[in-house]
């Protein structure tokens, strides 16, 4: 590849249309928002800038802050489930002839065809008092009690006086669910990037020196994966705290995260200057989470080195 | 406000217009595409700004028919979508329909046209309790009344032995715990729990609306959610057996499901008011006036509240509707407990910004 300073024509015109891209569409209306964070809402439509910090300020108050703590939490449940079940299902998609690999990918992405808030509809029709984990269970039930009924156990109730439906939707619990399903994706693929990376002869040799499955999983695997695991963990993360109308759909009465507060400033509150403060508080905490990823991946690339 | 008629499909019932909402959330942004709009004068055209399913099914055609005049919808999901698209300047609408506390607030910014009531000889169809008693555009100078309702209960009847006709089931009573949605919209939830308390929902006093958000928070372990204009959903779906909704929600609801009702709670609710007015800046001023006059026409406006199942505040169209539609609970509530519910009005930048807090603030308790 020639450097882009002998061909400079050629540069400019492959790197303008991008360029010309990003600054119309994410850095003029972010700069927008960024100088809204510092006004001041003098009318019902004015938004005078006065380089106040008096929003961001009131961003943290207590308040604020319990729901930025309670974000942090659900986006981390999520990330860590995402993790439990990711691992394993990358694991099997990378160790799979390839014929099959092109397949069990297609079906990790597939529900990536449909739209979030179709999934997120489908997942309340499944999860509902009388949606379909529901029904299964009440049907094992009846089976259950009618087995208990014939060998003459019927008439002491030992699964309860009648089926009893579980609260699996309107609550914290659901909102994870909800997250996880949507976001499990995010996870597997650079997983199994960094697995199928991996060079599989240190696997072999680790096996053949006498260590076992898990031991080689945690002291060669995992080490090697691990930048594949921290881009994971951080593109799992970030749109998971800022999910909205996840927690909007199928969170109870509690379930509020940052984004459903900023939403509410934008629109019911028409408070533009502290939505703006808000959400750039939360991009800022973005920016550190991958300034961490840097740092992390630096030195672990370091320590495989020494 | 969710007036949409129901769509059914794999998803079982949803809404068009939540359907709406819930996408433009999904992308972040408004899915209503800008029309394209070429001003020039005597352009035989009128922009009109609305809700989903909330017009006769042949309105706009007759309207062509009759004045020649092409008629352009677009829809928007709810008033703060509304306000979003014309707060800095109005892209080319001619005819919108805000909410009553909304045209204040938009009159006050100077985003909306006065009407000139000489071109709108059907005013003198229309109810003059609406012409009169409008507190958010006093003599109407800037609006007219489309469609009005209640805020009320609604309840899966075979559940209860009468009607849950108080507040207090909602907001004060451990009897249905985890059975019921409050609505999450801020001036309704704390609205309805300072009509319970016995204040104005319109009210100013800090002390009065600590008052109801205590109320509310102490409320919370029995709410299972805050509905997001789906309490209907919810209660249709068995999740709920009561639940605080838009009249017309629960009218469509109760026209598939026998089981359901509606009640206006004996301590009043809130009166809403959707009206017709022009923003600012409307390229077609005479064809604006002419559609706000067509709606109005009593024929006209009787096939529309036929279609859209709202209650009409033009009387001459009122006489042309059958009982099915005058003697509906869900459309008309009893005279005695309009006199004690209020409209809710414009109450200030600075009130709304404390309501919404209080509103954090309960969601996050």
């Amino acid at each position: 590849m020639e450097p882009w300073r002998k061909t400079p024509f050629v540069f400019l015109v492959s790197f303008l249309p991008p360029a010309l891209w990003l600054g119309v569409f994410f850095v003029a209306p972010l700069s927008l928002l960024w100088l809204f964070s510092f006004g001041d809402k003098s009318g019902i439509t004015d938004i005078e800038l006065k380089w106040t910090l008096t929003n961001y300020a009131r961003a943290l108050d207590p308040l604020y802050l319990g729901v930025v703590l309670k974000s942090l939490w659900i986006a981390g449940a999520t990330t860590a489930i995402c993790i439990m079940i990711g691992l394993p299902v990358a694991l099997v998609i990378s160790f799979a002839p390839g014929r099959v690999q092109p397949w069990l990918l297609l079906l990790i992405i597939l529900p990536f065809w449909t739209n979030l808030l179709i999934r997120t509809y489908a997942l309340i029709a499944v999860l509902r008092g009388n949606g379909h984990v529901n029904s299964v269970l009440e049907w094992l039930w009846h089976i259950g009690d009618g087995i208990l009924g014939m060998v003459g156990l019927g008439d002491y109730g030992l699964l309860g006086a009648g089926f009893t439906p579980l609260a699996l939707l309107y609550n914290d619990g659901a909102v994870v669910t909800g997250l996880v399903y949507v976001h499990l994706p995010f996870m597997v693929l650079p997983l199994y990037a960094a697995f199928d990376r991996l060079d599989r002869s240190l696997i072999e040799a680790s096996l053949d020196l006498g260590a076992g499955h898990v031991r080689t999983f945690f002291s060669i695997i995992a080490p090697l994966a691990l930048p594949g695991i921290v881009s994971g963990v951080i593109i799992t993360f970030i749109p998971a705290l800022g999910a909205y109308l996840t927690p909007d759909l199928l969170g109870g009465a509690d379930s509020q995260m940052i984004a459903n507060i900023i939403e509410r400033q934008f629109k019911a509150a028409n408070d533009w200057p502290f939505g703006s403060a808000l959400s750039f508080l939360l991009m800022y905490a973005t920016f550190f989470g991958l300034a961490m990823r840097g740092i992390f991946i630096r030195r672990g690339g370091e320590g495989g080195r020494g | 406000m969710g007036r949409s008629r129901e769509i059914s499909g794999l998803l079982g019932a949803l809404s068009r217009r939540q359907f709406m909402q819930g996408a433009a959330a999904a992308v972040g942004v408004s899915i209503t595409a800008m029309p394209e709009f070429a001003v020039a004068a005597g352009e035989k055209l009128v922009n009109f700004y609305n809700w989903d399913t909330y017009i006769g099914e042949t309105t706009l055609a007759d309207f062509t028919k009759a004045t020649g005049i092409e008629v352009k919808m677009d829809l928007f999901a709810d008033n703060d979508e509304l306000f979003a698209k014309l707060r800095s300047g109005n892209p080319g609408y001619d005819v919108i329909v805000p909410s009553s506390n909304w045209v204040s607030r938009m009159s006050l910014a100077g985003m909306l046209e006065p009407l000139d009531h000489s071109l709108i000889p059907n005013i003198k169809h229309i109810v003059p309790r609406f012409m009169r008693n409008a507190g958010f555009d006093p003599g109407r100078k800037y609006s007219l009344p489309y469609m009005w309702g209640t805020i009320g209960i609604g309840y899966r009847k075979s559940k209860f032995s009468e009607p849950p006709a108080s507040w207090k089931w909602v907001y004060d009573s451990g009897k249905y715990s985890g059975r019921l949605a409050l609505m999450s919209e801020g001036d309704v939830l704390l609205g309805m729990a300072l009509k319970y308390l016995g204040y104005s929902l319109n009210t100013l006093d800090d002390k009065q609306l600590a008052e109801a958000e205590a109320l509310i928070i102490k409320q919370k372990p029995h709410i299972k959610a805050f509905a997001e204009d789906n309490g209907q959903d919810l209660l249709a779906s068995g999740e709920v057996d009561l639940v605080m909704e838009w009249n017309g929600d629960i009218a469509q609801l109760m026209a598939e499901d026998g089981d359901i009702g509606y009640v206006v709670p004996e301590e009043g609710g809130l009166l809403w008011e959707d009206t017709l007015a022009i923003p600012k800046g409307a390229p077609h001023l005479a064809n604006a006036h002419a559609f706000i006059n067509f709606i109005h026409d009593p024929d006209v406006n009787a096939g529309i509240a036929t279609t859209v199942q709202f209650a009409t505040p033009n009387q001459a169209a009122l006489a042309k509707m059958d009982k099915a539609y005058t003697e509906n609970t869900a459309i008309f509530a009893p005279e005695s407990i309009l006199e004690k519910s209020e409209i809710l009005n414009y109450l200030g930048e600075e009130a709304i910004a404390k309501r919404q807090e209080a509103c954090t603030r309960i969601f996050a308790a």
